[in-house]
């Protein structure tokens, strides 16, 4: 398909978006929907000491209440910005309400960051408070208090570890609670009229981007681009009150804030939060959410865990599955095309479904999802159409931080996979003479926060520029090609997107993540990082003995094996895009390492940088390049490493 | 770390002598361990420490000495009378149950504080339907909070790569809510990250308000004893060499011989 931008470049808003006026706020909607269900709703529940324990609406508000009113008698003044770091549990969002509800203005920092991220993040955005789960967030933010003048106390709520803790900067979030109780007695109006006096245009969260190019930065978003997105969104597929969703992903992450806040305070479902990151795919599994929203490499993850289990399992098992499997992915496929199901393939479909896809989408928790969502990166087609062969309702989301998450999503019962479907209500889309997607909306965020330039670049008459090059096709789908700056051009001149090839590679079980180069080059070629644990188990099963990453991936089996994968890849492509060299990496690309932003996407410029002798040799006549690196862990202590990487040809 | 302040005499070894055949495995061994403090003990191999926690938690009968345990003598005292004291012991090769999940091992270890008998059990009347759900809490609250071992409840302990079980093994040992803990080689054959957290653990095991608990620390780890411990009792051969604050320990001119000065052998992780 081709881009068409001459005649179709503009494509009027959908359907009208929801009116929302400029005098909401997120706090007034909280307080409204806290004060009409009360006690008989559930707002939330965390699963705490193996039981998941049920917090009303009631609960929520007076939580919230007592921790503004802490904030208050801290010393905190509209506009301060409160900054949270730590996992996803209620605490948090109680803090960020309170936050908001007092005029302050929400910043949230992934819970992995590193102390020079936490430090810049602090430092740029002016933070006044902090609140930091427990030890190790506290250990962070101590050893940056001092060079960030504006911060002045840090908050935090969970007590292990913390009993040698004197520092003056430091108080509980339950002495922050009393000290809110003992402030309401004297104030009790305060809180309210506090919230009544937000505009909804005032800024409410500062959110950073997670930057695959240069240091994050930090988008302002107003009450009213949160509410509208929400509202929009939820316009196309309605969620109830009673309905549950899973909050696990970080709150750092605008999809998230986009569930847990936007929607979830305009309808008020019940967020689940996990008892553990480690516990979160089984919490699910309980739960068994309504909507799910989470980013291509968790739908990625549960493909894995099922292709993993599917070889480990006895024949029978095996047969069944590849059976309604086939069932599956045939009425996908019909449905896809939007041809009618006959009733017979309706009749096998049912049976498809009681014998193994009802057991196996409730091992994945999905056995009573609505909708599905995936977003913040490219999925792959095999992937896509996996979970819609199960049954799932998966739909693709495009947006941007800038846009408060979300400008396109695909409706019910026209999904493409090789698109991101049609602009919510109330969002205009465009396409710039080069091809680069635009959106204009009512949730276009305010600007970026200390940062004129790039507010410029970005934000012209209204319209956002996403940086991603893509078309609009016949049925007025939108399809992302890739990030502009990252599509490469083939030896025949033909444009190419990498991300389309590393989605296809990932598809394969073995494979974790995958690094496509050959822009301007003569051949395509691929860096492979193989998944240790499923590789691993393969070796195993082979009775291969390795002791570590570097070994293992420098096996010759397992380059045959990945070698089969990429074979399997590159079916159906145009010979010029096809791999035709590929090398293992010693390591997985990783986050601390800055290959990935915290999101886990690819930092291109980064990679090609840091690992140009491979790129060099994959380029040139040789069979293996010598490395001869210091990695860093996380502690701080280095270890070298020297090996030699085999370059296999296809 | 603030300075403790401990007077109170928990356990007392007394001329303890022990052996098998011609070999002295233990001789004149004397030893007081004071309520709320991490003391060690450290030696080569074949020094004697694994008999001397065996006729402390009564696995072995000392041939000549005394046992004294909060003031009483214990010498006769079989192994599960000395539990019901409140005295409870990891061990140096894990020893937990390999095909119960880890939950139940851990509630194993809750046992002797059961007081329902076999019928009220069976019917679970009221009485033990809260006496239940009392240990439930326990358990729950202190130790598989504790011990971060949340996401394998349910797993069976057979199952579980090796620094897991040794986490089970503490967690079924923290069940009986012991005043004196035994740890035989905690940390043996744990990696880096597994070491610090084992080390973590422990300090929070002596010194959380809630737990508070005497321990008794055999190990090889220099490094970790040397942080770790209030006082350090050296062994060779049988033999005290020394007891004293780690400071001393380090310095002592024997002990660099006997067991430091083998850098090889018992070189520190860092």
């Amino acid at each position: 398909m081709q881009p068409d931008a001459e005649k179709k470049d503009y494509l009027a808003p959908l359907e009208k978006g929801v009116e929302v006026s400029k005098d909401m706020t997120i706090p007034k909607l909280f307080l409204e929907k806290a004060k009409l269900y009360g006690h008989t709703r559930v707002a939330m529940r965390e699963k705490e000491f193996g039981i998941w324990r049920p917090i009303t609406w009631e609960d929520y508000l007076q939580n919230v209440k007592e921790i503004a009113y802490g904030l208050v008698s801290l010393g905190l003044k509209k506009g301060d910005k409160v900054s949270m770091i730590g996992d996803n549990r209620p605490e948090g969002l109680w803090a960020e309400m309170a936050a908001m509800c007092t005029g302050g203005i929400g910043v949230w920092l992934f819970q992995d960051s590193l102390i020079d991220e936490v430090k810049y993040i602090i430092d740029h955005s002016d933070t006044v408070y902090l609140f930091a789960e427990g030890q190790e967030e506290v250990d962070k933010a101590l050893s940056i208090f001092h060079e960030c003048p504006k911060l002045k106390k840090i908050i935090w709520d969970d007590p292990k570890g913390m009993r040698n803790y004197k520092q003056d900067c430091l108080i509980s979030l339950k002495e922050l609670q009393a000290r809110g109780r003992e402030m309401e007695t004297q104030k009790p109006r305060l809180f309210d009229e506090l919230i009544q006096k937000g505009q909804g245009d005032e800024v409410a969260l500062l959110f950073y981007t997670s930057g695959t190019t240069s240091l994050p930065k930090g988008a302002l978003l107003s009450h009213y681009n949160m509410l509208t997105m929400g509202n929009n969104l939820m316009a196309v597929d309605p969620l109830k009150p009673g309905d549950d969703y899973v909050s696990f992903l970080p709150f750092a992450w605008i999809g998230e804030q986009m569930m847990s806040v936007s929607c979830g305070i305009k309808v008020g479902y019940t967020i689940n939060f996990p008892e553990e990151p480690d516990t979160a795919q089984n919490n699910i599994r309980e739960i068994g959410p309504h909507v799910l929203f989470a980013p291509p490499r968790m739908y990625e993850q549960m493909v894995r865990t099922v292709q993993v289990k599917h070889l480990d399992s006895s024949w029978i098992k095996r047969h069944l599955y590849s059976l309604a499997n086939k069932i599956g992915y045939f009425v996908a496929d019909l449905k896809f095309s939007n041809q009618p199901v006959p009733i017979y393939w309706s009749a096998l479909e049912w049976l498809a479904y009681i014998s193994v896809q009802k057991k196996l989408k409730d091992h994945l928790g999905l056995s009573r999802i609505r909708n599905a969502y995936t977003g913040g990166a490219a999925m792959g087609p095999d992937h896509f159409r996996f979970f819609h062969s199960l049954g799932v309702n998966l739909k693709q989301i495009y947006g941007q931080t800038e846009i408060a998450g979300i400008s396109i999503a695909h409706r019910s019962g026209d999904i493409k996979f090789d698109t991101v479907g049609q602009p919510i209500p109330g969002t205009e889309i465009k396409l710039s003479p080069d091809g680069e997607i635009m959106a204009r909306s009512p949730s276009v965020f305010l600007g970026y926060y200390k940062n004129d330039r790039a507010t410029q670049k970005t934000l012209v008459d209204g319209w956002l520029f996403s940086g991603d090059r893509g078309f609009i096709d016949d049925d007025g789908h939108v399809v992302v090609f890739d990030r502009t700056k990252d599509v490469m051009t083939l030896k025949d001149g033909r444009p190419f997107s990498p991300q389309y090839l590393e989605t296809r590679l990932k598809f394969s079980p073995f494979i974790m993540d995958s690094w496509v180069i050959g822009d301007r080059r003569d051949y395509v070629t691929a860096v492979i990082c193989i998944d240790y644990a499923v590789v691993g188990n393969w070796a195993d099963q082979y009775k291969l003995t390795y002791t570590s990453y570097p070994e293992l991936s420098q096996k010759i089996e397992v380059y045959d094996l990945i070698e089969k994968q990429i074979q399997t890849a590159n079916k159906d492509l145009p010979e010029p895009a096809q791999i035709y060299k590929f090398i293992n990496l010693y390591k997985t690309l990783d986050a601390d390492d800055d290959e990935l932003t915290r999101t886990r996407k690819l930092r291109r410029t980064f990679v090609h940088q840091r690992y140009e002798d491979i790129i060099n040799s994959l380029y040139a006549d040789d069979d293996s390049v010598h490395i001869d690196t210091t990695i860093t862990y996380e502690d701080g202590r280095k270890s070298k490493i020297k090996t030699d990487l085999h370059i296999r040809k296809l | 770390m603030p300075q403790k302040n401990k007077t109170k005499e928990l356990l007392k070894l007394e001329n303890i002598c022990m052996s098998f055949g011609k070999v002295k495995a233990l001789e004149n061994i004397s030893l007081t361990i004071k309520q709320g403090e991490i003391h060690s003990v450290i030696g080569p191999n074949g020094a004697g420490k694994t008999v001397m926690m065996n006729c402390i938690n009564g696995l072995y009968r000392p041939q000549q000495g005394n046992v004294i345990y909060k003031g009483c003598q214990i010498n006769h005292l079989k192994p599960y009378k000395r539990a019901r004291l409140g005295m409870a012991r990891t061990f140096q090769k894990v020893e937990v149950f390999g095909g119960m999940t880890v939950l139940d091992n851990i509630r194993l270890g809750r046992h002797i504080h059961l007081k329902s008998g076999i019928f009220s059990g069976a019917l679970y009347l009221g009485k033990t339907a809260r006496e239940e759900l009392e240990h439930r809490k326990f358990i729950e609250e202190r130790i598989i909070d504790l011990l971060e071992i949340e996401h394998i409840r349910d797993k069976s302990v057979g199952m579980l790569p090796y620094g897991l079980q040794k986490r089970v093994e503490l967690g079924r040992a923290l069940a009986l809510d012991p005043d004196l803990l035994i740890l035989d080689e905690p940390l043996a054959g744990l990696n880096l990250e597994e070491v610090e957290d084992m080390a973590r653990f422990i300090i929070d095991i002596n010194e959380e308000e809630q737990w508070k608990v005497t321990c008794l620390l055999v190990e090889h780890d220099m490094g970790v004893v040397m942080d770790l411990s209030d006082r350090i009792f050296v062994l060779n051969f049988g033999n005290m060499i020394m007891d004293g604050p780690p400071k001393e320990v380090q310095g002592h001119p024997e002990v660099i011989k006997a067991y430091l000065g083998e850098e090889d052998l018992y070189a520190t992780r860092r």
